[in-house]
């Protein structure tokens, strides 16, 4: 019965090595692309010149005292009666494109993560609720998440327009409720695998309540895949956004979106004013293909089935 | 130290008539699948006393584990408690509400799981899951409970605790993070704790140093301990007490002298048969022929029969249960003539 001290003396002693936390180890092997670290570089870019815009344009596209109507469908680089430069040219009412491609971003960058985050809020409680309870509550609502996806995105999107109407704050509704069920999907499916785990049964021996069960050991278990859903999911939602905007649905005139820029430039192109359409159609494809290049690579680093 | 050994040896002496810290009476727990009904648990009575080490050693399948869950009160559908009693504290955890249960939880019973890579969750620290066990029972402050932490972990032998508490579960050997859990099953110094087979993922030097932190806590603590196991090794190292199941029966319980040194039950002498010894060098090592019965469609009578080498003509009636000494338990017709008894 005598207490010896052995237990102390032959454990492994980790040295002074740094601590690994997760988080350092993603940024390493997701620096294992170029590409994708340009990427990421070149989003961070964008969302700061959409960030401060209103300090970087040389114009502001939505003070008519600052547009002039008679410098309406420059070419690029003209000088124009204000004496102003349109480097990009300038649209059919004479805003300065440049500046009207800033601010459109802005638009379209917070309009599809807003509408992603909250998506992702609502999908991520929706789909752990379901997997956690299990059942027939988690039944009804997978189907109910069947049913939503067996719809086209564009179709519902259109019809909550229709009857909801113009505005940012509407467009946001649509999008959120297009989207809500990938998230869930996503989130139910892993979290279904995690409370499977033993850590979970752990912390039920442990008599921690369901909310700390779920929000606090299951769901940080799930970022992963639902990290990867969000990336592609925003990219998605810039770019129904712009197709709403296109179609004349979706933000009004007077908060131009990159996607109504276009819209508005498309009768001219036929005449040759090609610049009015085109470089906010640049700007947007170069926004969507940044942010996939970035999911991609997320996707490659934090998919567990990829052996690393 | 030898001193304190003593009088907490004393101590545990002295609580021996006391009331049991635990006592199962007649537990029945079938899972009511579609294939029929699984006896899992099936009419099973023992009880811990403060300081003692009962170890509950079966084969897989054999309703240990699930003993320990019922206990506990996490058996999920279609698997309930049928009948039966488990008496803890003057209540009777079986018919318990959820949220009572709840609170006892961590609390006055923990449990230690087998698979420390998975006991633990990955994503949080280590100072998060042992101070988030104190917290969800305890109204501290975080200071306080990292103090209790800190204090913890130096309990069950980790040195630099300071380090480990910022560290992430990977960051430890498999060793490592059984004391870990070993350290949040006790830092609310509960009553019981339930151990289901916590060695059986480490390497053999690592398991004695659990079997000797986990058995040191107790003693001290004056904790009860079910360890639950397949290994007679491991059990008759750290238990005061035996019970064998099979097939979701108590077979044979004793004190582990008794148990390990006379066995009364075939399938306990079978068991100590099986394991190698260097004692019995080159000799052919006893196997048990057969397999363990599904659950499903147990034969009546004695569920060991069938692979029994002793099975009689009584056999084919459900043994009850016997008291040859006082505190040993049976259900065998035919126990075995071991040289402690004749």
């Amino acid at each position: 019965m005598s207490v010896t001290e052995a237990p102390a003396a032959p454990t492994k002693e980790g040295g002074a090595a740094p601590v690994e936390t997760p988080l350092r180890r993603f940024i390493s092997e997701y620096s294992e692309s170029k590409l994708a670290v340009g990427a990421a570089v070149f989003l961070l870019i964008l969302v700061l010149l959409a960030a401060f815009a209103p300090l970087i344009a040389p114009q502001n596209p939505y003070d008519l005292a600052q547009v002039d109507v008679l410098d309406s469908r420059l070419p690029p680089g003209e000088v124009g009666f204000s004496g102003m430069a349109y480097w990009l040219g300038s649209d059919g009412a004479g805003r300065d494109l440049l500046s009207a491609m800033l601010y459109g971003l802005r638009i379209s960058l917070s309009v599809g993560f807003l509408s992603g985050l909250i998506a992702m809020a609502i999908g991520a409680a929706v789909g752990l609720t379901a997997a956690y309870i299990g059942g027939r509550v988690e039944s009804l609502i997978m189907r109910i998440v069947d049913l939503q996806l067996s719809f086209p995105a564009i179709l519902v999107a259109l019809m909550l327009i229709a009857v909801l109407g113009k505005g940012v704050d509407k467009i946001i509704i649509a999008l959120v409720t297009v989207q809500w069920a990938y998230y869930a999907r996503t989130v139910r499916g892993s979290a279904l695998v995690e409370s499977q785990k033993e850590y979970v049964e752990a912390a039920r021996c442990l008599g921690l309540s369901h909310a700390r069960i779920v929000f606090r050991h299951i769901l940080p278990n799930c970022l992963p895949p639902l990290i990867v859903v969000a990336t592609v999911q925003a990219a998605h939602a810039i770019a129904l956004e712009a197709t709403l905007s296109f179609l004349g649905v979706g933000l009004p005139q007077t908060e131009p979106s990159l996607g109504l820029l276009i819209s508005n430039g498309f009768e001219y192109v036929l005449s040759g004013k090609y610049w009015i359409s085109t470089f906010p159609g640049i700007a947007l494809l170069v926004t969507i293909v940044t942010i996939n290049l970035v999911g991609d690579q997320l996707r490659d680093v934090l998919n567990p089935r990829l052996a690393r | 130290m030898t001193e304190a050994g003593l009088a907490a040896q004393e101590a545990g002496i002295g609580v021996e008539n006391a009331e049991p810290a635990l006592a199962v009476e007649k537990l029945k727990t079938h899972f009511f699948t579609k294939a029929g009904v699984v006896k899992a648990v099936d009419g099973v009575s023992f009880s811990v006393k403060r300081g003692e080490v009962l170890g509950l050693v079966g084969e897989s399948g054999s309703g240990k584990s699930i003993t320990g869950l019922s206990i506990i009160g996490l058996i999920d559908p279609p698997g309930r408690i049928v009948s039966g009693a488990i008496r803890f504290k003057g209540q009777d955890l079986s018919k318990l509400a959820e949220e009572k249960i709840r609170q006892l939880r961590g609390d006055r019973i923990a449990m230690i799981f087998q698979d420390p890579m998975m006991a633990l969750n990955p994503v949080l620290r280590i100072d998060t899951q042992i101070t988030e066990a104190v917290r969800a029972h305890h109204d501290v402050d975080r200071g306080t409970a990292l103090d209790m932490a800190r204090e913890a972990l130096s309990g069950v032998g980790i040195p630099a605790p300071e380090r480990r508490l910022k560290a992430y579960p990977h960051e430890l050997s498999g060793g490592m993070r059984q004391r870990v859990a070993i350290a949040i099953a006790f830092i609310n110094k509960p009553d019981l704790i339930i151990a289901d087979e916590p060695t059986t993922a480490l390497d053999v030097t690592i398991q004695a140093q659990i079997l000797h932190v986990a058995q040191e806590l107790c003693r001290n603590t004056g904790t009860a301990l079910i360890w639950i196991t397949h290994d007679l090794a491991v059990v008759s190292a750290i238990a005061d007490r035996i019970a064998v199941m099979y097939a979701g029966r108590i077979v044979e319980q004793g004190t582990a002298a008794e148990v390990i040194g006379s066995p009364l039950h075939p399938y306990t002498r079978g068991l100590i048969g099986s394991v190698p010894s260097h004692n019995a060098r080159g000799k052919r090592l006893y196997q048990i022929s057969g397999m363990t019965p599904s659950l499903l469609h147990l034969p009546p009578g004695c569920a060991f029969r069938n692979r029994c080498d002793f099975a009689g003509p009584l056999c084919s009636e459900a043994p009850p249960v016997t008291e040859p000494a006082s505190g040993r338990r049976l259900r065998c017709f035919y126990p075995m003539k071991s040289e402690a008894v004749s």
